[in-house]
């Protein structure tokens, strides 16, 4: 059944796909990182306009599944808006987009998690908003959270094989090619299981090193 | 007995400096929701004056601090600070709630020191105190450690410059904090109750420094304490507050020796 040969002669193939499921895990969690540390920070924002803005669309993309929203993104835009973004760019911003309101959570609980005396002294010291939070609020914020987001990335990976729906030439989409080219299922698929199990296992590996390291940081 | 133009002028002069107060509480309310703490205070105090807030918990006299440090807004009332309005500018003769620009120019007038230290815990001792003179003065990094370190040392700390706050004992955290706020050079400083957090065998060590501190006399400190003996030796004035109200006032001597409210006299009889 397993033929090694067979299972090798693809190899090439499917590790150069890989790098495509990996760039778009990058470039799309970079993305839900950004932005979502830009909501977490509108949510708390003194304009109740913003705040509600912030928590409608945090709420509109949790509502609505990703494969929605990446077919939203790959077909509605070009009739709505007449321009077309490749395949992989519309893949990155659907998972950054998705994932941000996911991330703003975490950071959500980082922040929350600054006492409110680091606040109040950073007002006392006449510090600006921006330097507020710059200098006093995220360099404690974002070391707690750095695991959650470790496990998220983990999650965004896994997730990425809903970019073949939108012609993305990722793992999963490579896989189906050669099955449906030389009708064998058994190897291509099993391999990208594995590579996926591979990398999930070092980055939670990664995650756990990270995670100890920041318990012996210097303790309050 | 005739004074020359000069000698008039100069009297003039010092006559309208000591006029406008460093700071000036008018009619100044505060409720948190429902619950009104302070039910219109009126206080002043002068430059370089030293005034000790006594009274029980639940006085409301933490929260006249606060509001001094804009960390409250009076729900009513003004005050001013030499003079000028702290949280409202005049508009075509009419007071408005000042911008968040205004408040930060007022604040750099403001210093103040918290029951909890608040020291930054990522920071070492040294990033403490230079944080704010580099980032909001825009001093140097030079400039900043020079200013840091002198003031450090005045707090006896000089030698703890590379360690975190998670290190110190609480009195030298607290230390920490005084030069971290003395080190903006504010011409009055809010202490809220700077020892109530500290175990006792510290409380001696923090109160020397303040005192050394007020000894030096050029900067208005408003000291929110339980520690009386501390209050009657380096306050030249003392308010005692209840309720809400400012009930009796007046130097240590007549606060202490010889009270004059009921209120007064079974308070003090209640902590000796």
């Amino acid at each position: 059944m397993w033929d090694w040969d067979y299972a090798l002669s693809i190899l090439p193939r499917l590790l150069g796909a890989l790098k495509v499921t990996l760039y778009a895990t990058f470039w799309g969690f970079l993305l839900a990182s950004v932005f979502g540390l830009l909501l977490a920070v509108l949510g708390r924002s003194r304009v109740k306009a913003i705040r509600m803005a912030v928590f409608g669309f945090v709420e509109f993309i949790r509502s609505t599944p990703l494969l929605v929203q990446l077919f939203f993104l790959f077909y509605s835009i070009p009739l709505l808006f007449g321009f077309s973004m490749t395949a992989f760019m519309t893949g990155v911003i659907g998972l950054g987009l998705h994932y941000s309101t996911y991330m703003s959570e975490v950071y959500r609980s980082g922040i929350d998690g600054v006492e409110k005396g680091q606040w109040e002294a950073a007002r006392a010291l006449n510090f600006s908003k921006a330097r507020t939070w710059t200098s006093v609020v995220l360099p404690q914020a974002l070391p707690p959270i750095l695991p959650i987001m470790g496990n998220y990335l983990i999650v965004m990976f896994k997730e990425t094989p809903l970019l073949a729906a939108i012609t993305v030439v990722e793992l999963l989409t490579t896989a189906k090619n050669i099955n449906s080219m030389d009708w064998r299922p058994f190897e291509p698929y099993t391999i990208i299981g594995l590579l996926f199990l591979v990398i999930s296992l070092l980055v939670s590996l990664l995650v756990g090193i990270m995670e100890k390291h920041l318990g012996k940081r210097h303790t309050r | 007995m005739s004074l020359t133009m000069e000698e008039q002028a100069k009297q003039v002069s010092v006559g309208s400096v000591n006029k406008v107060p460093m700071v000036k509480y008018t009619n100044v309310m505060k409720s948190f929701g429902d619950l009104e703490v302070l039910h219109g205070i009126d206080l002043e105090m002068q430059a370089g004056e030293k005034i000790a807030l006594i009274g029980p918990s639940g006085s409301g006299k933490t929260t006249i601090g606060r509001m001094l440090m804009t960390l409250e807004e009076p729900t009513s009332g003004t005050i001013e600070v030499e003079g000028e309005h702290l949280w409202h500018v005049e508009k075509k003769g009419r007071l408005v709630r000042a911008s968040e620009a205004h408040l930060h120019q007022m604040r750099t007038k403001i210093g103040m020191v918290f029951q909890h230290f608040n020291l930054f815990p990522h920071m070492k001792v040294l990033g403490n105190v230079t944080e704010a003179p580099r980032k909001v003065l825009g001093l140097s990094k030079e400039e900043a450690n020079d200013r840091a370190i002198e003031m450090l040392r005045k707090v006896g700390l000089a030698d703890k410059l590379d360690v975190y706050p998670a290190k110190l004992s609480g009195g030298q955290k607290q230390r920490v904090a005084i030069a971290r706020a003395l080190v903006m050079r504010p011409k009055v400083m809010v202490f809220d109750e700077v020892t109530s957090a500290l175990d006792p065998e510290l409380v001696g060590e923090v109160l020397a420094v303040i005192k050394e501190i007020a000894e030096e006399g050029e900067m208005a400190m408003m000291l929110i304490t339980h520690e009386m003996d501390f209050a009657r030796e380096v306050a030249d004035r003392v308010i005692f507050g209840a309720e809400g109200h400012i009930v009796e006032q007046g130097p240590p001597e007549q606060i202490f020796e010889n009270p004059q409210s009921e209120r007064l006299q079974s308070f003090l009889k209640r902590i000796r």
